[in-house]
Parts: C-alpha cells; sequence; structure tokens
C-alpha cells in the first residue's frame, strides 16, 4: 500500500541530515518515543484485565536542532511538548528511539558520565518560584551549578555569580546577589533562573514555557533578553511553547506537534504563512489578535484534544479534522516536504497527496 | 453622577476602594473606581498582575476576605426579573441577603474550573443542588432535566452529566461552571481569567460559546483577563486599569484604534499579532508601582514616555474625553496651574 517515493522520506531526509552536517547539529532526535504505564488498580493487576496500557506522549518523534538556532516545539497541553525537552536533557529516559547530544548518544552514557555533560545542557521552566529555591539568594542560586560542576572554582564564585546577574540585566548585580526570591519581581526571577542556567556556559537551553507567567510588558523584555544571550553566548534554544504569537517572535523553525505525533516542521516564516496541515491551520487561526477588526476565518476544529491512552487510528487528527478522508483514518501520514520547499515537512495525507500526483520530474516547472 | 440616563446600568459601581491591611501597611487594591456595566454587554477588564482587576471582580459579589475589606463606596446592581433587589446598593445588604445574590443574579467563574468543582461530587449533582439551594420549589426531577438540557445546550453530551469533574477535559468543566451559573439565570457573570488554563483552540471555542449565550439568555459578562486579544476578540468595551485605578474606558474599537492612555498604549503594543509579520514590540519601562506606597499624583508617571511636570504633581481625573471614552491622564485635561488645587 506504501507508494514509493524516491525522492524524499523523513528518514532519509534527517539521515542524510546527520550524515552530512552532523557537526552542525547540536541535538539530534530520531524516532523517539515515550510511553508511560497507566497505573492499574489491584484488581485489575491480578486478573490482568486487559493488557497494560500506556500513555503514549511521545511516539515517533524525529528532529535536530542545529547549532546557534531556536527551535520551537509548540502544540496544545498533552502534544507531547514538555517531555521531549525532558528527553533531549535525558530527564527522562526514551522507550524507543536514540538521542544524540553533539553525537552522543545519549543513552549510553553512566549516570556519572551523564551529570558531566549537563553543564552542556540547562533548562528554564515556567515559572520560577517553583525553581527557585525560597531559602536561597539569588547569588548563591546562579553560584551553586558552579559550585557543583567546578568546585575548585567556589572561590571566586561570587564574582562569576555577579557576572551572570549583569549578563541578564539585573544590575547592581552585588545589591541582587543578597536577595531572596520573595523580594523580587517575577520578571527578575525568571532573569535569575536563566543566569542560572548560564554559569555552567552550556551550549543548549531548554525553555519550557519561559514567559507564560510572566506580564504583558515584561514578557517583550525576557524575550530580547533571551535573543541577545542566544547571540553573545552562541547558544541554541529548544523553546517549548503553547502561545504560537510569541514563538513567532524568537522562533527560527517550529514544530508543531500534535498528540505525541509531528504535525509540521519548517521555518518559521514558511509555517506562519503557508500552514500545510489543518490542525496547524487551526492552531494559527484560534490564536486571539489584539485588532478588534480582526474575524477568524479559518472554522475552529471540532471537540478537544483525545486521550493519548488509546489515540485515534491513522493520522492522529482526523476526528477532528475538517477535511479528513478515509485514507486518513486508515494509515499514518509521513512527515514529507510540502512542494518547493524542502525544509517545510508535513504529516498529512491530503496536503502531500497533492505533491505525489505531480511527477517528480516535472515538478518545479 | 450619571442618574438620568434611560435605561438604569446593570450595575453601577461608584467610588469603590478596597484595603488589604497588611503588616507593611495598608495596601489599596482599588482605588475609588466607578464604572458602570451595561445590560447585555461583555465588558473586557484588563491590566497586569497587582493591578486590583480581580479584586475589583471579587468585590462586585462583595467576596473580599480577611485581611481585604471594601472600606468605601455604592455597589449600585439593577437586576431583572425574579431577582428581588432591583437597584440596590448591595453594600447594604444583610450577610443572608448577600447570600441570595450570589449565585443567582451574579456568578463568577475562576481560572481553575477543577478548584470550583466538587471532586467527589458528580456534574448533575453540582447543577441540580445549585438550583434547588436557590429555587427550593423545584423537584428534583425539574432540576435534572434543567441541568440537561442546559448541558447539552453548552455542548457537552447528556450522558456526561453523570460524570465526576475528573473525568471531563479542562474545556468541558469550563462549560460546566458556565452551565452554573446560567442555571440561576444570574444577570451577571463575572469572569475571571476563565479562559487562561484552556488551549487556544478549547479557548476559542469557549470564547464563541460565550458570545451566543449572551444573545441567547440576555448575559452581562465582565471578563477580566490579562489577555488582550481576548478582550479584542470578545469585548464590546475595554477597562484598563493600572495600579488599583482605571486608566481607560471605552468601546474596543475606540479603545484599540485610539488609545488615550500611555499605559494603555504601550501595553496594547506590547501584544504580539500573530497577523503582523512584522511588528515590533513596545517595552515598557519598569513595573507596576507597590501600592502600600504608590507614587504620587499618577500613578503611571514613573514610567510614562509623555510625562509631564504635572504628573508627578496631582492625579488626573477620570472623565470622559470623547462620548463614551473616557480617561484619566493630564495630556486630555486642561492642567490647572500648580497653586490652584482644585482640579475641575
Amino acid at each position: 500500500m506504501k507508494m514509493f517515493r524516491p525522492w524524499m522520506t523523513l528518514q532519509q531526509t534527517d539521515m542524510s541530515e546527520s550524515r552530512n552536517s552532523s557537526d552542525q547539529n547540536l541535538v539530534e532526535l530520531h524516532d523517539v518515543k515515550k510511553w508511560f504505564p497507566v497505573q492499574q488498580g489491584l484488581l485489575d493487576s491480578i486478573f490482568s484485565r486487559g493488557s497494560a496500557e500506556h500513555v503514549r506522549a511521545v511516539d515517533g518523534v524525529s528532529f535536530n536542532i542545529r547549532k546557534g538556532e531556536v527551535f520551537g516545539l509548540a502544540g496544545e497541553s498533552g502534544s507531547g511538548k514538555s517531555t521531549i525537552g525532558r528527553l533531549a536533557l535525558r530527564l527522562l529516559n526514551a522507550t524507543e528511539g536514540t538521542v544524540r547530544f553533539d553525537g552522543v548518544d545519549l543513552s549510553t552514557l553512566k549516570n556519572e558520565e551523564m551529570r558531566h555533560l549537563r553543564q552542556r545542557m540547562q533548562v528554564v521552566f515556567q515559572d520560577p518560584m517553583a525553581s527557585l529555591s525560597p531559602r536561597m539568594t539569588a547569588g548563591d542560586a546562579v553560584s551553586h551549578p558552579l559550585v557543583i560542576h567546578h568546585p575548585e572554582e567556589s572561590g571566586n564564585k561570587r564574582e562569576r555569580a555577579e557576572e551572570l546577574l549583569e549578563l541578564v540585566g539585573l544590575t547592581p548585580a552585588s545589591l541582587f546577589y543578597d536577595k531572596y526570591p520573595h523580594q523580587i519581581s517575577g520578571g527578575q526571577r525568571q532573569r535569575v533562573v536563566i543566569a542560572r542556567a548560564l554559569i555552567t556556559s552550556p551550549e543548549l537551553v531548554v525553555a519550557d514555557e519561559p514567559i507564560a507567567m510572566a506580564d504583558v510588558s515584561v514578557r517583550a523584555l525576557l524575550l530580547d533578553l533571551m535573543v541577545r544571550l542566544k547571540n553573545e553566548l552562541k547558544l541554541s534554544y529548544l523553546f517549548i511553547t503553547h502561545d504560537l504569537a510569541t514563538a513567532k517572535s524568537i522562533c527560527d523553525r517550529i514544530r508543531i506537534l500534535y498528540l505525541g505525533k509531528m504535525a509540521e516542521l519548517g521555518p518559521l516564516s514558511s509555517v506562519y504563512r503557508n500552514p500545510q496541515h489543518p490542525y496547524t491551520r487551526a492552531l494559527l487561526a484560534a490564536v486571539p489578535v489584539p485588532d478588534p477588526n480582526y474575524r477568524r476565518q479559518e472554522p475552529l476544529p471540532r471537540g478537544e484534544i483525545p486521550s493519548p491512552i488509546n489515540p485515534p487510528s491513522g493520522c492522529r487528527f482526523h476526528p477532528r479534522c475538517p477535511i479528513a478522508e478515509e485514507v486518513c483514518r486508515q494509515e499514518i501520514p509521513e512527515m514529507l516536504p510540502f512542494r518547493e520547499e524542502p525544509e517545510h515537512l508535513v504529516a498529512c495525507h491530503l496536503r502531500t497527496g497533492n505533491y505525489q500526483h505531480l511527477d517528480p520530474e516535472r515538478h518545479g516547472n | 453622577m450619571r442618574e438620568s440616563e434611560v435605561s438604569a446600568p446593570l450595575y453601577s459601581i461608584r467610588d469603590l476602594t478596597v484595603d488589604y491591611h497588611t503588616r507593611e501597611g495598608d495596601l489599596r487594591a482599588v482605588d475609588g473606581v466607578s464604572l458602570d456595566i451595561q445590560r447585555g454587554e461583555v465588558l473586557g477588564l484588563v491590566g497586569e498582575s497587582g493591578c486590583g482587576k480581580s479584586t475589583l471582580g471579587k468585590a462586585l459579589m462583595r467576596l473580599i476576605q480577611e485581611p481585604g475589606e471594601i472600606t468605601s463606596g455604592q455597589l449600585w446592581f439593577h437586576g431583572t426579573g425574579s431577582n428581588r433587589h432591583d437597584g440596590s446598593d448591595l453594600m447594604q445588604l444583610s450577610d443572608g441577603q448577600m447570600r441570595e445574590v450570589r449565585g443567582k443574579s451574579i456568578s463568577m467563574i475562576f481560572q481553575d474550573p477543577m478548584t470550583s468543582l466538587n471532586p467527589v461530587q458528580r456534574i448533575v449533582d453540582h447543577l441540580t443542588e445549585t438550583i434547588r439551594t436557590h429555587e427550593p420549589k423545584v423537584s428534583g426531577k425539574a432540576a435534572r432535566a434543567r441541568a440537561e438540557e442546559l448541558i447539552d445546550r453548552l455542548g457537552i453530551r447528556p450522558e456526561r452529566i453523570d460524570d465526576y469533574p475528573h473525568q471531563m477535559s479542562g474545556g468541558m468543566r469550563q462549560r460546566v461552571m458556565i452551565a452554573l451559573a446560567l442555571s440561576l439565570r444570574a444577570d451577571l457573570v463575572v469572569a475571571d481569567e476563565a479562559t487562561t488554563s484552556l488551549d487556544v483552540i478549547v479557548e476559542a471555542q469557549f470564547l464563541d460559546l460565550l458570545r451566543e449565550l449572551c444573545e441567547e439568555f440576555e448575559l452581562t459578562i465582565l471578563l477580566i483577563t490579562h489577555n488582550i486579544g481576548i478582550v479584542a476578540e470578545a469585548a464590546d468595551r475595554v477597562a484598563v486599569m493600572y495600579a488599583g485605578r482605571l486608566a481607560e474606558l471605552g468601546g474596543v474599537h475606540d479603545v484599540f484604534g485610539q488609545t488615550l492612555h500611555p499605559y494603555a498604549d504601550g501595553l496594547l503594543k506590547a501584544v504580539p499579532n500573530i497577523k503582523l509579520v512584522d511588528d515590533e514590540l513596545y517595552r515598557m519601562e519598569g513595573a507596576p508601582p507597590n501600592l502600600i506606597a504608590p507614587p504620587s499624583g499618577c500613578r503611571f508617571h514613573p514610567r510614562c514616555p509623555r510625562v509631564m511636570e504635572m504628573c508627578s504633581e496631582q492625579a488626573p481625573s477620570f472623565g470622559e474625553y470623547r462620548a463614551e471614552h473616557s480617561t484619566a491622564c493630564w495630556l486630555y485635561e486642561d492642567v490647572p496651574a500648580l497653586d490652584d488645587a482644585s482640579t475641575n
């Protein structure tokens, strides 16, 4: 039933990408799955009613994060975006598939080796109040990773921490060094968290909804800071967000996730201007626009994201999709490039189907 | 002030002041706010965290708890139909009378429906209990029928009515909260960040539903949110709050199209618009003030890009600049000579 598509499949794209330019990729995920077992009741496990169920939080996701880019990961709650962030850091172990950081397969590392590698990958979470110990001053929090990873440098930890506080715009740093989290504002707290993430000079920062808690007027400033730091320190970000309007102002490329599967991937401008997957279109259409004259054109999909325990067959979006056809119920769509944009991939039978009918030799005329 | 209007607004708030008594001193979260909520409108109330918008919403139902207190003001509520409290100042009601108003005349929806719903109570019981508490004459059967009809209208399959809250999705739970408000045919629904915990698509569906219900049930909604996009999409009028005071109030097209107050202007420009390719976001300097010791004069003056000498001396009064479009800013008011103490 599978059509022969000699020009490109995702697997080939990713493989050729990793073969030719693996030195350009900082993180490589290949067909990564993460299934969480569902806890069963005592009776169920004794009589083994039904086989053990799994939440398929991430179900076959592949992508690369290039050095120096901001890679966005967007989707609704339950799409698996945060789980992927944790898999990239090996805070969770993948059920299947490989996660490579700078060419190293993370699953082959011993815990001690992993800990050592973690200096090069850091994370910023949504809620700075939850990420910071209420009993640690900003300075102690920022210098803590240094004390752990480089105990020999503990001597000048104050100097280093103040340097970082200065870098994230908390000046005068000597004043902020002794502040407790409750003594500073929410935006300043998130700056402390960012400073702490940067003190070990990482190459990758996983930012999981880093500005979702911040007030509107603070958001733009935090995004500015993140962009500046990226350029100055040559960082790569895995930027996880549910807010497509925010993603627009920072991401280079974006991947849209739906129910643990990939829906679309491409350069941000291409995905936003020319969204192909019906889910991406719906997601973009649903974002509230701060303009009272604007009226939504695209109809909203029916219902809500279904349970990842028994995800729908075929394309996971088909029960909510406005254009679904029989093939969508039966076959899982592959990620395929969309027309002239080799970088822009979409997993939709009907969108890439158009492409299949084109004669590959005539394509481009 | 504007007593001579043809049809009285549903809710007239006059000089409402709410204080929180803290160890460091009194914090004035709402400072002399006067506002009319018109029948059948969706009034958006926006501002950043700590501006007093949630406190204002709670004060409308007199739900301010210790250490907070409504220190002054009048809450003129003109409920319709079966409500007994026509044109009464809610501040004068006893606690018992107030309990009647809550739920029956004014209903509230919060951000997280899971904290508002009882986890060990089925959805149907939430609804029938609410109906029968306020209307004891209704039989259990009739109440259930009414509940099923409502749930169905809100797009939840009637058989789901026997589910527990945890069996429902976030969007469905929020619909149940709306059903609770509609079950008593409340005049006013105060929705405090009601869509914040929902995903964008569900949020958009919910907003569409709210708009429909407004017309169908002649519902009036006070939509409290930090999300400017939602206000643009759903509100008829917008009130912008800053540091406990109203900065601007007007029709949604006026406020977005011809913004008056510099704070409102900055706030609106700080919101990314997904439909614009390269919108440059405005970066507002500074942070909202500490309300225990607020800045003198206009509270926005330390952050204001158009600050004048006058602004730190004296607070501007809130008044109409053009028809149905009010603000509190010296840019739009004749500046009195500094030695003249009176404002008008």
